[in-house]
Formats: C-alpha cells, structure tokens, sequence
C-alpha cells in the first residue's frame, strides 16, 4: 500500500476511532459517509472498546508473503462490546487455545512494514483476555 | 421482454495450459462455440474476467479478443464481479438479446492465471483489501471462518466438508474437459496438507486456466437454427457485504439466497422442480452453504444431506456433474460461463457418462469473493 493510504487510515488503525449514526444510532467502523443501516449522513466520532469476542477463527497454514514470517497465524472475526465487527490476527497463544466465545483485548503491532524504503505501518491485532 | 436461448457452445479444457496465451484460450474456446451455433455473425460479445490486469498484466481485453477471434469492429464489454464474472457476462448478453437490441450475441470468460507469480494475492483482491486482507485473511483463511461458522452453529463435521470433494472428484473423473479427471478417498481429503483449518488443500479449488464461450439468440431464430432447444427462464443476480465479517450470519450467504429467489420467481420454479444444479464450489463449505441457501436442504443439514448421497448424479438432486470448480478446475472467469455450459449438455443430453436421466430443468449459482456478489439462473428443455 501507499503511503497516503496508510496515512488517511491511520486515526481508525491507530486510535480505534469509529462513528455513530446521529438518525439510528448504528456504531460504524472504520468510517464511511452513509448509515449501512439507515442511510443517515451525519455521524459523531465513536471510539471502539477495546475489548471484544470471538465468532468464527482459523489457522493459515499457507498465507501471504508480508505474513511468511508469522506462519502459521491466527485470523478471527471479533465482536466488540458495542457490536462492531472486525477482521483480524489472534497473537500469543496457540490454536488449542481459541474458541468462538472467548474474550480478547486489542493489542498495538507492527501489521507490515514496506521494504528498505517504505513506511512500516502499524495496527491492531487480537490477545486472549 | 423477448424470450432467450442458447444456440451453441464451447469451452477449452480446464487446467495449466503453459502453451496457451490468455487470447488463445479465448479464440480457441469462441470457434468451437461459433461451429457449434453455426452461425456466420455475431452482433455483440460479452467477456467475464476477474483480473486479467493481474493474472497477466493485460486490460482492455474486449477489442483485443474480438481482433483475434476476427469479428471486426464488434462491440465488445469486459464484465467483472470476481469469480462470478461469468455468470455475470452471461446475465448482461442475455438483457441485450431479451431487450430486443440484438439477434445473435456472444458470451464468454476467461482467465490465464499460471501466468501469474502471486495468483494468492491476485485473488485476493477480491475481498475488502483495507479491512480484510490488510490483516491477513486469504480467501481459503476466508471460507475456513464461514467453515467454523457453520461446524459450531449446526455440528457439520469434517467428514461431511471432506465428502463434497469426494462426491466432486468422482463426477470429474467422468468429465473429459476436467482438470482432474481422478477419484479421491474421503481418507485423502481429510489427510491433504492442511491450508486454513478445516480446510485441507483437496476442500480448496485449483489454480487453472481455460475459457468457456456460448452463442445467445431470442427463441424464434433459436428454433430454426437447432433441434434441441434450451431457454433461459431465470436469471438473478444480488450482492452483500464485501468484507464477511459485515453479516450478521457468517455461516450463510443472503446473496446466493436473494439471486435465487429472483431466478426462481422469474422462471415460476421452486427448488423441488430443479433436476440438476452446478454450484460455486469454491471451497468444499462453499457447496454446502449454497445447496442451503437454493433451498435444496434446510439450513444446517447440508453435510448429511451429502455425506447421504443426496447429491450424487442418481441422488436426490444431483450438484456438480461437472466435478464443480474443485475437479474440472476454476479459471475464474471462465467458471460462471462453464457451469451453465455444464447444464446446457445435460439438458440437451450431451453429457456423457454423468448425464442426468430425464434432466429437463437445470440450474447454475456463481459467486464473487465470500458471496458479495451472486449471479443464478435457470434453464429449460423448450
Ligand atoms: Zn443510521
């Protein structure tokens, strides 16, 4: 990825900031400019719990290459505490560990880095509670 | 509305075709269709391809593929929706002809992807790449969520993900134009390299090349130019969110649900008048979340609905005669034009040693990405 694509993420990635509805009231992350739920245009700025659990999760055996090092890892769709549902990596356990249920906290990481000359971007990733 | 036929049709086998360029399957797959319709002229074409920017660096396949195949100057549109590019180019030549614009119309897919160093990514970015991929999620790591889903919703068992390969390998194994044509033991599957778990390498469609074409007339030409006659009686089509974690169910795929129900209204059919069914399997779990959501089986009974032979050529309704994406090969592209190439040999009675007996009625069900996009449709002995 670019770097201003990095940059134009980086209050979602870095601060788990989202939106709310001002019509339904619907929790939006990361942000958009229309209610999934209502079609609503104008939301205030919410920030994610950073707390949250498991619905589904896998072991990648075979993954992508900015990931070869990481192999093999834990990927998981998570629940937040405010419904809020999001992609990503279960670190510092092992797959016997992970059930659908269980509680996670997010955890500040390196998610990839672009080379020599590139940036190296950050983000969260999942840790059992 | 005028009413819509299929006049003819070919397809390259599917598999690694290392001497064969993007445009050569292409042109290789149009003649055979071209013959077969018997047709001189063909006023528009249609060509679904998921990315042939990645897979081979090259856009702007439209003009490029009519030059080759030598039909100067015809209008030409390139479809994407993922791996449902196909179906979807189909959808869009059977509106031209049923609108009445055109007579004679040309669809097709295709795709080249042994070309391709990093197909994984390629494919890839057929998923929510900022909220998906970005963390980690491949498409087999994808399915293997919607895998898990449905074991811990509903008990689906390993076994039961392992059979629809097994079921699928058995029909290529009949199938001259597959890209396996061999049986595989349920022991096999269960015990293939694991890939995203539950998912082993033998529940995960190949990496292939191939192209698919067929020739689309309104029903008054279509009924002087052939004597076997198959109209198409439903066509629907729906979306979803891109990333799955959007949906409320994972374990379900409201898209596949919605462009069937839009098929089968259009076409007046329910599940139970369908005598033979090609589905996305793109993923062993793919087949089982789709043969639910076309209503062939209730939510959560799929896997013993296969593991019971239901869905074997004999059974109940039979799913995949082809070898489906698993066994005859997965050229995305190519994929939706092939399946419906699937229904309309059974339909005519053309297929061979996995032909359904008495098949009259045929259904096909192609998805892009995790089931954002879904294209159905339904065909019919005239
Ligand atoms: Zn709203």
């Amino acid at each position: 990825m670019s770097s201003p694509k990095i940059w134009r993420q980086r209050i979602e990635r870095y601060r788990l900031l989202g939106q709310k509805c001002k019509d339904c009231g619907k929790v939006l992350f990361p942000k958009r400019l229309v209610c999934s739920e209502c079609g609503g245009r104008e939301f205030d700025k919410e920030p994610m719990p950073e707390v949250g659990k498991i619905i589904t999760y896998t072991t990648v055996y075979f993954g992508p290459k900015f990931l070869e090092q990481d192999i093999p890892y834990i990927l998981a769709i998570i629940e937040l505490k405010n419904g809020v549902r999001i992609t990503t990596q279960v670190v510092d356990t092992e797959p016997k560990e992970v059930k659908a249920g269980k509680e996670v906290k997010f955890v500040f990481r390196k998610l990839k880095d672009e080379g020599k000359t590139g940036v190296i971007i950050y983000g969260y990733k999942a840790q059992l509670c | 509305m005028r009413e819509v036929c299929i006049i003819g049709a070919g397809l390259t086998r599917f598999k690694e075709h290392w001497s064969s360029s993007l445009r050569d399957l292409f042109v290789e797959a149009a003649l055979k269709a071209i013959d077969d319709a018997k047709v001189s002229e063909i006023a528009s074409m249609y060509v679904g391809s998921m990315s042939s920017g990645l897979f081979v660096e090259q856009e702007h396949i439209g003009p490029m593929l009519v030059e080759y195949l030598g039909v100067k100057n015809v209008p030409a549109v390139r479809v994407e929706s993922a791996c449902a590019s196909g179906s979807l180019a189909f959808r869009m030549g059977f509106i031209e002809v049923a609108s009445g614009l055109s007579d004679i119309v040309l669809v097709s897919g295709v795709e080249k992807m042994t070309d391709c160093e990093d197909v994984t990514s390629a494919l890839a970015a057929a998923a929510d790449v900022e909220n998906e991929v970005f963390f980690g999620a491949t498409f087999p790591a994808l399915y293997a969520l919607i895998a898990r889903a449905h074991m811990d919703s509903y008990g689906t068992t390993r076994e039961q993900l392992a059979a629809v390969s097994v079921k699928n390998h058995k029909n290529g194994a009949k199938n001259p134009d597959a890209q396996f044509q061999r049986e595989v033991s349920l022991d096999a599957v269960l015990n293939s390299v694991m890939i995203a778990d539950p998912l082993t390498i033998l529940q995960c469609s190949p990496i292939s090349d191939g192209a698919a074409v067929m020739i689309l007339a309104p029903l008054d030409m279509a009924k002087k130019m052939t004597d076997k006659v198959v109209k198409i009686t439903g066509s629907g089509a729906a979306t979803d969110t891109i990333a799955l974690h959007s949906r409320k169910e994972i374990a379900s795929l409201d898209a596949v649900r919605l462009s069937a129900e839009r098929a089968y209204n259009m076409a007046r059919k329910k599940p139970e008048d369908i005598d033979v069914c090609e589905v996305h399997d793109c993923f062993s779990i793919a087949e089982l979340v789709a043969i639910e959501e076309l209503g062939f089986v209730k939510k959560g009974k799929s896997g013993k609905f296969v593991e019971e032979g239901n869905t074997e050529i004999g059974g109940k309704i039979p799913i995949n005669t082809s070898g489906g994406l698993k066994a005859k090969g997965h050229p995305v592209g190519a994929t939706g034009i092939a399946q419906i190439i699937e229904i309309y040999k059974q339909l005519t009675g053309n297929a061979g040693e996995r032909q359904v007996k008495d098949a009259k009625i045929g259904m096909t069900q192609n998805m892009g990405g995790t089931g954002a996009s879904s294209v159905v449709h339904i065909m019919e002995v005239v």
